[in-house]
């Protein structure tokens, strides 16, 4: 394949729509509330009107308003539709024509789309994921094509260290110095890893963007592949999201037919085959050891690091393990240029995040903001505030590994040192409100139970200290702890986060001690009291 | 092999440069506590006794698992880590059912060793008390789950020094369990040599020999590390 080639291929895309393109959302969250019958209902309505020659209707990814779904757009008028119901097609049709319509919708001004940023997402709800055509016809691809035949590795990393961009799996690590470290390290093979294996509760930006873009995340692994020197990438998705599998599967069979991906890609001599691999179920299979050990055939337990996965990764060779949000953002930099890229944010935080806002709030879904936007400005303003009024007591975010932030402190702005100060984590995006009515003496008990449930059971500290902690927090919540069980509690907190193998058990103590730090009295207000009798009295 | 000094509890010490934080320390005789560890088997760093504190590193370091480095500065025994230390142990107590009063190793038992030193006097957390099984299957052999600390030296000396690999890991956190082939009885499990080479690795009483009663159970680990040394070190 040659750049002309994608430019006939966009051509003939674009000359082959219909005048009138309608976006049905058929991704998991829409699916569940019955957006494949109101696509299949929405065809049918088109086909029943005579409207074939003129209107097309497209299935299309996450348009991010999850709480609102089924959704559907109309492309040339911006119109949106909310909540749709299948028998609500042929409505839909005919107000195409100035037909009256009551279907409830949406509104492009609210600041739930206003304030957004779409850079990872910009092509979700846009395009039909299942169809390569329609990603060369937005640009797809190209962003390959430069880096192949205008840049070198090194330069190609350089762009990548100066746009700022840092890892989306949670910890924030440099996404350049990483790709810099792998391709500096020897070695006779080297492998490029995507984590999808997105497990935190509340989170669910990795499955949408690999539902609604799967090809936006092939560009950018064959990009870092050729930064770091590797011929071969894996996808680690786990097992519980089989449409995004589905979709990438169709994605890599598309790629590789136009020789996008495989060998001597756009004729140059840079080889590149993808594979799928399928998580199991297990939360720590997320840490990149664990992953390693995983796709190696093996348990999926952590190892001590270092030596680090850049030196010493998968069968010992190099590797490179980049999150599915952060591959998302490779191409656009490419395309826009690091300093574009470098422009978007904070100081030390660059670009945008991809957040999925759940709990009690009245907008929930998802969310893509310019790093550096206040959580009072998600909560409130594209949030809307919590559904019936009742006051926002505080947000969690960075799922099990990450903490509450209350109320007071929502004007920190999102980025990773800011929320690490209040004592959470960027986390990989998972952000659940909670109101006044929210018990966090139970949300940290939830969200020791799902550490315990999850701890591989290697190392002692996380395997029976998570176990501990539970109980403990059992006792709380049941009003028979004493201040010295609360002690203990503390005590088991210290002890994991500083003696645990891997970030699962070092950081389990994270909810408990943040809602400790912002909520005490409701720890305290359980305590049993110390019962003292007057025998003096009488 | 070029030789790296560097300072053990404030003590100057030298070692090879492809040693661990541990080997250095044992042979300048500093001990270091450990469980997981076996000479002869490969390290895990799983049981995270053997943490130090290594100058210009905020985080603990396991000794069994990290190199040693010119100009290293190590803590191994300050009141951080021997609080630590005896948590750890503590919870070890607390997650199955060790009652040394019946166990086949007392007396010879890596664990109980342990508590003694890092002054244990009693159990800070609750009892977990699980339902664990006896499997007394295998003629030679039995294991008690009630006693295993899930260290995997055993997993590692069949997999490692025999080559066979019929124990293995099972579930996960505190419900994982040592299986020996695809969990079937050990007295079933056909891959099984009977060469007795988890019993020498076991810390606990867990494996041990059919017939011994309490205390009777001695056996000698470094023997794991005696054959590994004879393969490698033909003359």
């Amino acid at each position: 394949m040659e750049f002309q080639d994608l430019q006939i291929m966009a051509e003939q895309e674009r000359s082959r729509r219909k005048a009138i393109r309608i976006h049905c959302c058929t991704s998991s969250g829409c699916q569940a509330s019955g957006a494949l019958e109101l696509f299949h209902q929405l065809q049918a309505a088109v086909e029943a009107a005579g409207q074939s020659e003129r209107v097309d209707i497209v299935g299309v990814g996450c348009m991010g308003f999850c709480g609102q779904g089924p959704m559907v757009s109309v492309e040339a008028d911006g119109v949106l539709f909310e909540h749709v119901r299948p028998e609500q097609a042929p409505e839909i049709i005919a107000s195409l024509d100035g037909g009256p319509c009551n279907v409830k919708q949406g509104d492009h001004a609210h600041p739930f789309f206003a304030r957004q940023l779409h850079i990872v997402r910009r092509n979700g709800g846009v395009i039909d994921p299942e169809r390569i055509e329609e990603y060369i016809a937005v640009g797809g691809y190209q962003a390959l094509y430069h880096v192949l035949h205008e840049m070198s590795p090194a330069e190609v990393i350089d762009a990548i260290t100066r746009s700022g961009l840092r890892g989306r799996g949670g910890a924030g690590y440099p996404t350049g110095l990483k790709w810099a470290t792998v391709a500096k390290s020897p070695g006779e093979r080297k492998f490029v890893i995507c984590n999808g294996d997105e497990g935190d509760p509340g989170a669910f930006m990795d499955r949408s963007i690999l539902e609604s873009d799967p090809h936006l995340i092939l560009e950018g692994m064959s990009i870092a592949a050729y930064a770091v020197g590797a011929d071969q990438g894996y996808l680690y998705v786990r097992g519980e999201y089989p449409l995004a599998i589905a979709r990438l599967q169709k994605a890599i069979a598309q790629a590789r037919k136009h020789d996008l991906l495989g060998s001597q890609i756009f004729d140059t001599s840079f080889n590149f085959r993808v594979d799928i691999r399928v998580g199991a179920g297990a939360f720590v299979c997320g840490e990149e050891t664990a992953l390693i050990a995983s796709i190696e055939g093996r348990r999926g337990q952590p190892r001590p690091r270092p030596p680090y996965p850049a030196e010493h990764g998968l069968w010992g060779y190099p590797t490179l393990i980049n999150n599915v949000e952060t591959f998302g953002n490779i191409a656009p930099i490419i395309t826009n240029g690091a300093d574009w890229y470098a422009g978007i944010g904070t100081e030390r935080s660059k670009g945008t995040k991809v957040f999925a806002l759940t709990g009690k709030v009245r907008n929930t879904g998802l969310i893509e903001v310019p790093m550096g936007m206040t959580i009072r400005e998600i909560v409130e303003e594209l949030g809307g505030g919590t559904p019936d009024g009742t006051p926002v007591k505080g947000v969690q975010t960075g799922g099990p590994s990450g903490g509450c932030i209350p109320e007071a402190l929502f004007d920190t702005p999102v980025d990773y040192e800011s929320l690490a100060e209040v004592g959470s984590i960027m986390g990989s995006g998972g952000m659940v409100v909670m109101d006044a009515t929210t018990n966090m003496v139970e949300i940290a008990r939830f969200y020791m139970e799902f550490c315990m449930d999850e701890s591989c059971g290697k190392c002692v500290p996380c395997r029976t200290g998570t176990v501990q902690m539970y109980r403990l927090l059992s006792k709380i919540s049941a009003g028979q702890a004493t201040a010295a069980d609360l002690a203990t509690l503390e005590q088991l907190c210290h002890l994991l986060r500083e003696t645990s193998l891997c970030g699962l058990g070092q950081s389990a103590p994270n909810p408990v001690q943040s809602t400790l730090r912002y909520f005490r009295e409701e720890y305290e207000r359980l305590l049993r009291k110390r019962v003292t009798i007057n025998l003096t009295s009488r | 092999m070029a030789a790296r000094t560097l300072t053990i509890n404030g003590t100057l010490i030298s070692a090879r440069s492809n040693e661990t934080v541990l080997e250095a320390a044992r042979e300048a005789g500093i001990s270091i506590p450990t469980l997981c560890h076996l000479d002869g088997l490969s390290e895990v760093g799983a049981c995270r006794l053997c943490l130090v504190e290594i100058a210009g590193s905020a985080k603990l370091q396991p000794a069994c698992h990290t190199t040693v480095t010119e100009g290293m500065e190590v803590q191994t025994d300050t009141p951080r880590l021997k609080a630590h230390r005896r948590a750890i142990v503590e919870l070890l107590f607390a997650e199955r059912n060790h009652i040394c009063a019946v166990c086949v190793a007392s007396g010879h038992c890596e664990l109980q060793q342990l508590a003694v030193e890092v002054g244990m006097s009693h159990v800070r957390y609750e009892y977990l008390s699980p339902d664990c099984s006896v499997d007394i299957s295998h003629a030679r052999f039995g294991i008690d789950h009630n006693r295993c600390v899930l260290c995997t030296r055993c997993v590692r000396a069949c997999d490692e020094v025999e080559g066979v690999h019929t124990w293995d890991i099972a579930g996960r956190g505190t419900n994982a369990r040592l299986i020996t082939d695809l969990n079937v009885p050990w007295g079933e499990a056909t891959s099984c040599t009977s060469c007795g080479k988890c019993l020498l690795a076991c810390p606990t009483g867990a494996i041990f020999s059919r017939g011994s009663t309490v205390a009777e159970l001695e056996r000698d680990a470094s023997r794991i590390a005696t054959i590994v040394a004879a393969r490698n070190e033909r003359w």
